[in-house]
């Protein structure tokens, strides 16, 4: 009982010094208000995201699992090809527009692609925080599943990576179907400059 | 007269080099409103004009501009003074430090 | 004649992209040597020094932690406890602390407009740039000792690394890890020490872009903006704790703002 107390009485000042989770979605509620588009509620976490805040983006494995297996459940995949236009796509992954507070309601989002990653050989001005996408379908071919995989990692990236920091573009709705149709074409299609 | 300006004369080897930072909008065609800014830098070094610069709408608002004056000795007194198209003007006095 | 021009049309992306980091820093490097960001400073000492509101007081009495108008030194120790408010405070909001206590102001109208534009900066723009500029090679000294300090510290990484928003982000999902870039904008990482250093030294500062001096608030306000977030109120507690956490993240370094960006 001693022990048990002694051990109490040194975690209770590290306990009282770090803020509950809920404490800090409280803060935020508080502290963030709805502007332009974006609404207050945004702050506020969804399951996914407060269990990958509380285990810094590291779940175990099995609960990693149950969550991507969740996420896989919100993706609905188109009936036929999965491929678009990929000249459409390549202004979608340069374009960086939409919801911001400054974007105004109804115009075109884009996917920011390359924001993040390397896509095509000719754009040098590329991101890092995610890997190349460089041959993208030169390497991976275009058939079916790879196709329902680019879509479905587009449309929701954490049914294939739980923690992911890449922006659940279809789930927010942030593109739409076409949209992401011709982003699948940009990075498959063996015309497309990502195979180039 | 608008904002202030700024200036640091400092002698180094051989030469004296001037920093002046300038106040301006520079307001270009690219804008919708009325043109505005600077047309013409001079420099006197000692109250002899030794820049005469004539500037034009590709340079940006609050301009930095940076010269190298030949010679130069410490305590010359150098002047910089600009004037825009709306006949606005300004100008600074420094002494080379 | 084809084959010549195809062979120097031919440059190595690699190559290529390192001169464009290269001139990059050459610029970064100039902006350094002379930059508009004084131009703000004197007109902050200016306003610092004039009499406003009901009570026609200057600002000359404000204590931003070292003591009633004791200017030198003292961004470099901020954000920081203030006993007379009870609380954590950043310098933004000090100094509307300083404007209603001082001056008589309203917080409504202090606070009016805090980030000016290009055609007509804010008053808090200027105050900010004089202020910041009176820390210059000062070593950064933000205290982390009052039970208070060290509750927005703690409260201040949490925010860091709290994911939300539209697009799941948190502070961390760009600042996270070294050697990363948004596109050719190089990230450091803000939570530990060689980022904060780099970065915190260098804001507040002149956004060329812009033609504006941007303050700390607005750089996390952006940040947000950008993360696909709500706004975030001004000088909130969440906001103040996120910089006391980067600012005492990044101690030990000389303050060397207000910086110049691109």
């Amino acid at each position: 009982m001693r022990v048990l107390t002694f051990a109490l009485a040194l975690a209770a000042p590290l306990v009282l010094a770090e803020p509950s989770a809920r404490h800090v979605e409280e803060i935020h509620v508080r502290d963030f208000h709805t502007k332009g588009i974006v609404k207050r509620e945004a702050v506020a976490q969804d399951g996914i995201l407060r269990i990958c805040t509380i285990t810094n983006d590291r779940p175990p494995a099995a609960l990693a699992q149950v969550l991507e297996a969740d996420q896989l459940k919100t993706i609905p995949f188109p009936a036929g090809s999965l491929m678009g236009d990929w000249k459409r796509g390549e202004n979608i992954a340069q374009s960086g527009r939409g919801m911001t507070w400054t974007d105004p309601a109804g115009t075109p989002n884009g996917g920011s692609c390359y924001n993040c990653h390397q896509l095509a050989a000719k754009e040098i001005s590329f991101g890092t925080l995610g890997p190349t996408l460089l041959a993208f379908g030169k390497k991976r071919g275009s058939g079916a599943d790879v196709q329902k995989y680019v879509y479905g990692k587009i449309y929701n990236a954490k049914a294939y990576n739980a923690c992911s920091q890449m922006p659940r573009l279809g789930w927010s709705g942030t593109l739409t179907e076409q949209q992401i149709r011709d982003l699948v074409a940009y990075l498959l299609d063996p015309a497309s400059p990502v195979n180039q | 007269m608008s904002g202030p300006m700024k200036m640091r004369a400092t002698l180094a080897a051989g030469y004296t080099d001037v920093r002046v930072l300038m106040t301006h909008p520079m307001t270009t065609a690219q804008s919708n409103q009325p043109l505005h800014f600077i047309q013409s830098v001079t420099v006197k070094q000692n109250g002899r004009t030794v820049v005469e610069a004539q500037i034009s709408q590709a340079v940006s608002r609050n301009p930095v501009f940076t010269f190298r004056l030949k010679g130069g000795a410490k305590g010359d007194k150098i002047e910089v003074s600009w004037l825009d198209n709306k006949g606005e003007s300004n100008k600074i006095e420094a002494s080379v430090a | 004649m084809r084959l010549l021009v195809s062979l120097v049309c031919a440059l190595p992306l690699a190559a290529f992209a390192q001169d464009a980091k290269k001139e990059i820093e050459k610029y970064q490097q100039m902006l350094g040597e002379g930059s508009p960001a004084e131009l703000w400073e004197v007109q902050g000492e200016e306003l610092w020094k004039k009499p406003q509101g009901p009570k026609k007081a200057s600002l000359e009495r404000c204590d931003l932690g070292l003591g009633p108008g004791k200017v030198a030194g003292a961004y470099a120790r901020l954000p920081r406890y203030f006993k007379d408010t009870d609380k954590v405070q950043d310098l933004e909001s000090r100094l509307v602390t300083c404007m209603t206590e001082l001056q008589g102001r309203s917080p409504k109208e202090a606070t009016q407009r805090v980030f000016g534009n290009a055609d007509r900066p804010a008053e808090m723009e200027y105050l900010v740039a004089y202020i910041v500029g009176q820390s210059r090679g000062h070593k950064m000294a933000v205290p982390n000792s009052h039970p208070k300090e060290r509750a927005a510290y703690e409260l201040g990484k949490k925010v860091f690394f709290y994911r939300a928003g539209t697009w799941d982000f948190s502070c961390a999902s760009c600042h996270g890890e070294t050697d990363k870039r948004i596109r050719m904008q190089d990230l450091p990482v803000l939570s530990e020490r060689e980022g904060a250093q780099k970065a915190y030294t260098t804001w507040p500062a002149y956004r060329v872009s812009n033609s504006q001096l941007k303050t700390m608030q607005w750089r996390i306000n952006d940040c947000y903006r950008q993360m696909r977030y709500p706004e975030p109120e001004f000088a909130s507690e969440a906001t103040i704790a996120l910089t006391h956490f980067m600012a005492v993240t990044a101690n030990g370094a000389p303050y060397r703002g207000p910086g110049t960006k691109r």
